[in-house]
């Protein structure tokens, strides 16, 4: 007999342990399927260890700088494993607190493999024994994983993707890292900053491609300035093992390069987990590697649901919880529930100057018709980023001319990640820039970066 | 945290309306998506449903109140286990505005005060919420934000709205996107006010004679009406009518207004230049004829629209102009059903009217007025013949179509309805 629930979620990762919480506030019988760990990719293999493993080069970096601050520290020497054990507690801390929320919100965890088997009916295998459970609605949020290029297969040792890097063993003295975007550029940090000679290829023409043009040559030149070497609009013609390490051949401006590391990590974007969990049965339409849904993460198939990162970009835990939330708020019949404005998902990376933004860049804003007035305030002309030893830092607003709308908001300095939700709300809530204006921003605070680059966008920035 | 109930905008529009009354009582336990009153709006009776959940705490407005102004608070609903006098605390704006004009509450009182029933609708005092982008953009567009319905969280109206929403003409002159009312009545002298002596009953104005009186005063006032008229004979209509519902058996039957209402479409067609709205800045010419039918209903007229009757065939236009009709008597036609439209056909044949000049219904360019069918004697190739006749009278605005245009439109509806074979070319 199949047990039976109102709703099962299959995958238990930020999209999925907050859908089912969800449900459960609803009032809904839920269950999640985890084969894993609970929390997903987020908090065991991504967001949450890797910021773990960041913190740690954040405060090498400070104790190198110690001498700034009036201290004086002999060498500095660090446990590599220690780093990574604490990234790992981290984690674990964080997957038994899912459990604990699962448990308060009684909400069924089964463990293993799940699988569609028709509409409303999933299997569980764990061990060779299968169980079979029911419900009227099911959701996908299976996540995904580290896509691989043809000729660029991982290994495991010296050519690796984000699950090795996130535990290594050795510093690699020198690391080739493909791909700079957001994973990219966190390893490609943390490994600098600890000391690894760090070599980033880009096959579009700059860095952190997704971001502002500004913020991405701003970037470059604060990474430039750090040791780490930057190869854009790079071809990667080869890549193989040698020894113990890789040989990459690379093409660039016209020229041919080799570059020989003790490692690679591959961070060329991700593929959904669409196999095997029965979607093809079901007539499941799935379009390079991802799910289609529509704004309510409806498949097509009556019942079944996707979201998160199964269901294409921004790969974003905070996308695939708010999804799931809209989601199962549609499906109780919630009144007023809206879709999920993708323009108001803020973007962060945790390296080292931080980088966020929300919303248009501005050449896509220009690009979509807008007539813009563009603000850029630097955190040299912060007090509290000077008193800080922070001076290094940009930040920029992008207005619609004709209705004061903020388009987007683009920031690279220290503390961004943590600011950029003042730009966020101010999208939800449709401001203009007059009230940003009119908010009084505390002094003395990074923050005041965010006040002056509206006012400059508008010519009135106090202190530049 | 008490939630107001605020009077919904039915239309675009809608400024006010009557709360004709509530399905629900004050205590009553409410869920999002019941149905908790009726509104009368100027042209149809509406179901309000509920958006939010929780205990009916409140009703500010009683049913049966007229001129409730949109986004008035009418109700207070609080979460379930919250005290109910807790509600009328946080909300002391809606207790204190003047939620209603209380004189109106009485409406079966015969000797209402007249003064009373004509009340100016109850100012916007009260706070719309928008956000500030949306509030930019109405003051941008000209739009009144009292005429757009929020789709933000509590009702709040958000950038959509308003970018959704078009301004709303401040006279006829420039028809209002085409969101216009579709009602044409033949003008009813005002009766002059006797005071003391005439004896009288106020029937108090509902929402649609208030708007059949503002719309048509603005209609026949702005817009500079022609009119042409000519007489079309019908035997072969009648007789293809005939030979059509005999195939059609048990369906809908094809009337002769239905054959009307296609060989206008087709005409506008032919004569593209008449299928046209006046507006300051442009003449819009519109890309298919959306006839608008009218219907006499109790209190007034609506006007349904048969959208594109143009690729439409007979059948298809029967049972819609058929369907419409019944909701528009039962006032259960939604907005978007009998707002637009492109060109209209007045038909007072059946109360044996000959001839008759109709009021234009704003935006549209024209109307067309149709009298009785009846046999007439015509002259036919130099001798006296009896034919059916039916005699139509185009209403132009000289401003769009000029009278060659017009001339032109009479022209090919004549050939249509003489030949009425020609409608399948
Ligand atoms: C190195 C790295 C760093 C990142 N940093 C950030 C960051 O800083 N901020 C951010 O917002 N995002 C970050 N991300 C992205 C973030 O991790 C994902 O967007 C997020 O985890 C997606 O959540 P999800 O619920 O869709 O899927 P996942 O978290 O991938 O969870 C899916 C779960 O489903 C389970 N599953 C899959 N198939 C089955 C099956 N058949 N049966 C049972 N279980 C199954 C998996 O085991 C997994 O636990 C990072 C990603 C990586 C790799």
């Amino acid at each position: 007999m199949a047990e039976r629930f109102d709703l099962i979620v299959l995958g238990s990762g930020p999209g999925g342990y907050v859908a089912a919480i969800r449900a459960a506030q609803l009032g809904m019988k839920a269950a999640v399927v985890e084969r894993e760990a609970l929390g997903g990719i987020c908090l065991n293999w991504g967001c949450i260890p890797t910021k773990a493993l960041l913190r740690s080069s954040e405060v090498h970096h400070l104790l190198q700088h110690a001498g700034d601050y009036g201290f004086e520290i002999g060498d500095i020497t660090f446990d590599l494993a220690r780093i990574v054990k604490r990234s790992r507690q981290v984690a674990s801390q964080l997957s038994a607190g899912v459990k604990h929320l699962m448990k308060k919100n009684k909400i069924t965890v089964v463990e293993g493999e799940g699988r569609l088997l028709g509409k409303g009916r999933l299997a569980v295998t764990r061990n060779d024994t299968t169980v079979e459970l029911e419900a009227p609605h099911i959701i996908i949020a299976t996540g995904a994983r580290a896509r691989t290029l043809p000729g660029l297969e991982p290994n495991g040792t010296s050519i690796i993707t984000y699950r090795e890097a996130m535990v290594p063993k050795t510093l690699p003295k020198r690391l080739l890292v493909v791909g700079s975007g957001a994973i990219g550029m966190e390893f490609a940090s943390f490994y600098a900053q600890m000391g690894s000679k760090v070599t980033v290829v880009e096959a579009l023409d700059r860095i952190l491609p997704v971001e502002d043009e500004d913020i991405s040559a701003f970037a470059l030149k604060a990474f430039t300035r750090q040791g780490l070497k930057f190869h854009t609009a790079a071809n990667l013609k080869r890549l193989s093992p040698e020894g113990t390490g890789v040989v990459a051949e690379i093409e660039a401006g016209g020229q041919s390069h080799r570059i020989e590391a003790d490692q690679a990590i591959l961070a060329v974007g991700i593929v959904g987990n669409v196999e095997n969990i029965g979607l093809e049965a079901l007539g499941v339409k799935v379009e390079r590697s991802h799910i289609v849904v529509d704004e309510f993460s409806r498949t097509g198939v009556p019942g079944l649901y996707a979201i998160g990162d199964v269901t294409g970009p921004p790969w974003l835990a905070h996308k695939a919880s708010h999804e799931g939330v809209v989601c199962v708020e549609k499906i109780a019949g919630v009144a007023g529930v809206h879709p999920l404005d993708t323009g108001n998902i803020p973007g962060c990376t945790y390296c080292l100057p931080q980088i966020a933004s929300v919303g248009l860049t501005e050449a896509k804003a220009r690009a979509a018709g807008h007539e813009v007035k563009v603000g850029r305030f630097p955190y040299l002309g912060n007090g509290k980023a000077i008193a800080l030893g922070e001076p290094e830092g940009l930040v920029k607003t992008v207005f619609d001319a004709k209705t004061g709308a903020l388009l987007g908001a683009h920031m690279i300095g220290a503390e961004v990640t943590e600011q950029i939700q003042g730009y966020a709300i101010a999208r939800t809530l449709e401001t203009t820039e007059a009230e940003l204006m009119a908010t009084v921003f505390p002094h003395p605070t990074l923050s005041e970066t965010m006040h002056e680059a509206v006012l400059d966008a508008y010519g009135r920035a106090i202190h530049i | 945290m008490a939630t107001q109930i605020l009077m919904p905008a039915l239309s675009p529009t809608m400024t006010e309306g009557t709360l004709t009354k509530w399905l629900v009582k004050e205590g009553d336990v409410i869920k999002a998506g019941d149905v908790i009153a009726e509104i009368e709006t100027d042209k149809a009776t509406m179901e309000v449903e509920a958006v939010d959940e929780g205990i009916l705490s409140r009703i500010l407005v009683p049913g049966g109140t007229e001129n409730v102004a949109v986004n008035t608070p009418i109700g207070l609903i609080t979460e379930e286990g919250e005290a109910a006098s807790s509600a009328a605390a946080p909300a002391p704006k809606a207790v204190a505005t003047p939620a209603a004009p209380q004189a109106a509450v009485a409406p079966a009182a015969p000797a209402a005060s007249p003064a009373a029933v004509s009340a100016p609708p109850v100012s916007h005092g009260e706070r719309v919420f928008a956000t500030p982008l949306a509030r930019r953009i109405a003051r941008d567009k000209g739009l009144d934000l009292a005429q757009v319905q929020g789709s933000g969280p509590h009702g709040r109206i958000v950038k959509a709205d308003v970018e959704a929403a078009r301004p709303q003409a401040p006279a006829a002159a420039v028809p209002s996107g085409r969101t216009g009312a579709a009602v044409i009545t033949p003008p009813v002298p005002s009766t002059p006010f006797a005071p003391g002596s005439a004896e009288f009953t106020a029937i108090p104005n509902d929402g649609m004679r208030r708007t059949v009186a503002r719309r048509l005063s603005e209609a026949k006032a702005t817009i500079p009406h022609y009119y042409l008229t000519v007489d079309c004979e019908i035997d072969n209509l009648l007789a293809m009518r005939k030979t059509l519902n005999e195939q059609v058996g048990g369906g809908t039957k094809i009337s002769v207004n239905d054959m009307i209402v296609k060989a206008l479409a087709l005409a506008l067609v032919k004569v593209p230049a008449a299928n046209a709205s006046w507006t300051d800045e442009a003449i819009l010419r519109y890309a298919h004829a959306d006839i608008a039918v009218a219907v006499a209903v109790e209190g007034g007229l609506i006007t349904p629209i048969v959208r594109a009757a143009e690729v439409k065939g007979l059948a298809t236009i029967a049972g819609e102009t058929r369907d419409l009709a019944e909701r528009a008597r039962s006032r259960k036609l939604k907005p978007e059903e009998y707002q637009g439209g492109t060109f209209t056909v007045s038909n007072l044949g059946m109360f044996g009217v000959r001839q008759f000049a109709a009021v234009i219904n704003p935006p549209h360019g024209g109307i067309l007025a149709i009298g009785a069918g009846e046999q007439r004697p015509v002259v036919k190739n130099g001798a006296l013949a009896v034919a059916t006749v039916m005699t139509v009278t185009l209403s132009a605005d000289h401003r769009v179509i000029d009278g060659a245009v017009g001339a032109g439109l009479l022209a090919a509806f004549k050939r249509l309805i003489e030949e009425p074979l020609t409608m399948l070319l």
